[in-house]
Order: structure tokens, then C-alpha cells, then sequence
């Protein structure tokens, strides 16, 4: 009988349920969180001097694709878990592939260098701060994107935290892309994979209590 | 996890429905089946039914803003949901209307999130399954290290909910309550939400749910001090 009540009540309310409304909360987010992270890159770093010079580079659009290919497979993954019963399945494997790529480019641009080059080439200049601004760089999007995830019914709510920390992470690196002084592939593919990790650690620790319902 | 089969739900009238149907039936409710070819779609439970079939057809209308229909498809569901908690939980059946509730809230607070090309059971069992989790971990550790979806049922015997029932009292207390009184506080002192929050989730108006936590919290205050 309660149960009865209960159900009258909940049927008493029932706007048409917009479809779309999901989507538009995570685009709303997504993009709020990647334009402060740019307006955090350009006040608080600055963009590189040579932009002009770099864009003509290969490498730098190379590096924003890495980026931007992870932040994509991320955001795939992230509306999956945010979705009851859904599987992630392949998304899995979109986000695993450019890692792997970075890897490959990695590995490759290590087996061309002059023996000694190496650990210059994966240290660059930057590698003690990159990992901790791209981090910084993350806080907004990673705001953001909890927000729109609270918004849906996660059912795994840590491995849900980790994707949107990951997202965060690889919206933080397209915006530090701009600002990053270093193009070679050994550096970028091991300190801004670390960079996102950093936010994916943090989703994972904070998933489960900031994206209960 | 994911992977496994979920005959679970939809079992009684045993009778398949051929996918095509389902689809169509979505499809005239005119939902439009929106990235049905992005989005692959789950294998279908063995135990798939008329019984899903129409709840299904139910939501889906209800989603589209057809209240009676929503209603119908509460109904089922909430026969479906209870069978299956009872089998989960035999020793424990006051707590059954109490989680039984508890997942029709999350279902209709998630209704947003179910989409019309996705199975209905492995939308309902992913959010069945979260709220049990939940509350065999507010329970008791202890019974939240079994996995109560791999067993048939018979673990979890007396000994290991009698004495977790003494922290539940609050919710059998809360249980006394009428609705409009038990909602607005579990809603607002348990689960933390905002008055404005609560309001929303439980359709009644911020002044009613500000009066049920009062006029709640003192009938409950009576009750504990036995003078009801």
C-alpha cells in the first residue's frame, strides 16, 4: 500500500524527459571547463613566444591530436559509465589506442637518436613542472565534468571518476599544448600521460563519494 | 562484471520477443531511436519477455510525458523489483519495501539516462544492483563482502542481520511515518540534499518538504519517547 503511494507520487510528476538534455550538459561542461583551463594557460603561463613558427611544426599538431584523441576517447567513456548498464567495451579501446600511438612515436624517435640523446630527449627542459601544470590545468574541466556525470546515474562511481579525470586531464593537455615549449615525442608521450593520470588518480579517490545518488 | 547474463528480472511469462518488435514498438511511441547504429546494442538477455516488452513500451511512452503510462510501467516493475529483493534478501523482508522504494526513487530519478534502444533489463538491473550494493554497504560491511548476485539467496541468514537491524531502527522508525512526513526527512537529514533538492525529487513544493522534516522529526521524537 505504501509502495502504492509511493508510485502515485512519482507518477505525479512527469514532464517529457528531453533526450538530449544528457548531451548538452556534457558539451556545456566539457567546453566551460576547456575554456577556463585555456584562460588559466594564458594568464597564468602564457602562450609559447613562437607560436607562429610552431604551428607550421608537424610535431606541435601531432602532440595537439594526441591530446585531443584521448580527451575524445575519454569523454566516450566517461558518457558511458554515466549510464546505467551500459558497457564500455570498445571505447576502451579508442582511448588505449592514441596512448599506444604515443608510444609507438616514442619508441621510434628513440630507436632514430644518437646514442646519449635519449634521456635528454624524454626529460626536455620542463619535465619537473609539466606533469604538475597540465594537473593544474585539469582542475576546471574536472569540476565541470563531476558536475554533469552527478547529473547521470553512474553506476560504478570510481571508475566513473577516473574517466572524468582522465577527460579533465587531456582537456587540461590540449589547452598546455599552446604554452609547452617541448616537441619531442619521448617527452610528451611519458610526462603529459602522467599529467592526466594525476586527475585520474584523483577521480578515482573522489568518484565515490562525488558522484553518489 | 558486465558481461554477465540477466535472466533475472523479466522471468515469469517466458514467452520471446523477437528485437525487431521491441524496436518498432519504440519507434511508434514516436521516440525517435536517436544514434541507434553508433550505439551497438547489448546482447539480449535469455530471459527477455512480453512482460519486458511492455513495461518497456510503458517507459518509453512515460518518458515522452504519458503519466498513466509511467504509472503502469512503475507498477510492473515495482511487482518485478520485489520478487527479485525478496529472493536476494529472505531474511530481511522489512527492509524489501525500503530498498524496493529506495530503486524506484533511483529509477525515476534516472529516467533521463535510460535510452530507447538500450534492453530495459540491463538498464533496471545496473541501478537494482547499485541501490542493493548500497545498502548492504550502509548495512554492514560484513555482508557487502559477499557478492549477493552469484549466490542463490541462502547466505545471508539470520545471524548476520539480526544485529544490524538495532542500527536500522531509524528507518523502521521512519517507516511509521506517512510519506509525505518519512520522504522529506530521508531525503533532506539522510541523504544530505538541499531543501530545494529534495522538493524537486520528491515532487512536493520546498514549503511542504520544510514542514514534513518538522512535523516528521516531532512525531518521530514522540514515537521515541513512546507516546504515540
Amino acid at each position: 500500500m505504501k509502495t502504492d503511494d509511493f508510485i502515485a507520487l512519482l507518477a505525479a510528476q512527469t514532464p517529457p524527459v528531453d533526450q538530449h538534455a544528457p548531451a548538452r550538459r556534457f558539451a556545456l561542461a566539457w567546453i566551460a571547463g576547456f575554456v577556463v583551463a585555456l584562460l588559466l594557460m594564458v594568464l597564468l603561463l602564457g602562450v609559447r613566444p613562437d607560436i607562429e613558427d610552431a604551428v607550421r611544426v608537424p610535431t606541435f599538431w601531432f602532440r595537439l591530436c594526441y591530446a585531443g584523441a584521448i580527451a575524445a576517447a575519454a569523454l566516450w567513456v566517461t558518457a558511458r559509465l554515466a549510464r546505467p548498464g551500459v558497457r564500455v567495451g570498445g571505447a576502451w579501446a579508442v582511448l588505449a589506442t592514441p596512448v599506444a600511438l604515443g608510444w609507438v612515436a616514442m619508441g621510434w624517435v628513440l630507436a632514430h637518436a644518437a646514442p646519449g640523446t635519449h634521456l635528454p630527449l624524454i626529460l626536455g627542459h620542463t619535465w619537473r613542472v609539466c606533469p604538475i601544470l597540465i594537473a593544474t590545468l585539469a582542475m576546471p574541466a574536472f569540476v565541470a565534468m563531476l558536475w554533469a556525470v552527478r547529473g547521470m546515474a553512474p553506476v560504478r562511481p570510481r571508475l566513473a571518476g577516473a574517466a572524468v579525470g582522465l577527460l579533465a586531464g587531456a582537456t587540461g593537455t590540449v589547452a598546455y599544448c599552446l604554452h609547452c615549449p617541448e616537441m619531442a615525442p619521448p617527452f610528451w608521450s611519458t610526462w603529459y600521460l602522467l599529467g592526466m593520470l594525476i586527475p585520474a588518480a584523483l577521480g578515482t579517490l573522489v568518484g565515490p563519494r562525488a558522484l553518489r545518488w | 562484471m558486465a558481461t554477465e547474463v540477466l535472466p533475472w528480472l523479466f522471468l515469469q511469462p517466458a514467452r520471446p520477443v523477437p528485437c525487431d518488435v521491441l524496436r518498432n514498438a519504440a519507434k511508434t511511441l514516436s521516440m525517435k531511436s536517436r544514434q541507434a547504429s553508433a550505439q551497438p546494442l547489448e546482447p539480449r538477455p535469455a530471459g527477455s519477455s512480453a512482460a519486458e516488452a511492455e513495461l518497456r513500451v510503458c517507459l518509453v511512452a512515460g518518458l515522452a510525458g504519458d503519466a498513466a503510462r509511467y504509472r503502469r510501467f512503475l507498477d510492473g516493475l515495482s511487482g518485478h523489483l520485489r520478487a527479485y529483493l525478496r529472493r536476494r534478501l529472505p531474511r530481511a523482508r522489512d527492509d524489501v519495501e525500503d530498498i524496493l522504494q529506495e530503486t524506484l526513487l533511483a529509477v525515476h530519478n534516472a529516467r533521463h539516462t535510460y535510452r530507447p534502444e538500450q534492453p530495459l533489463t540491463a538498464w533496471v538491473h545496473a541501478i537494482a544492483r547499485y541501490k542493493l550494493m548500497d545498502f548492504f554497504r550502509a548495512h554492514s560491511r560484513r555482508e557487502a563482502l559477499h557478492d549477493p548476485f552469484d549466490d542463490d539467496g541462502g547466505l545471508f541468514v539470520a545471524s548476520d542481520v539480526e544485529p544490524t537491524d538495532a542500527r536500522r531502527d531509524v528507518a523502521v522508525l521512519l517507516q511509521a511515518l506517512p510519506d509525505r512526513h518519512r520522504l522529506p526527512i530521508q531525503l533532506v537529514k539522510l541523504e544530505g540534499l538541499s531543501v530545494a533538492e529534495a522538493a524537486q525529487r520528491c515532487g512536493m513544493s520546498e514549503s511542504a518538504v520544510k514542514v514534513g522534516v518538522h512535523r516528521g522529526l516531532k512525531a518521530l521524537a514522540a514515537r521515541i519517547r513512546g507516546n504515540t
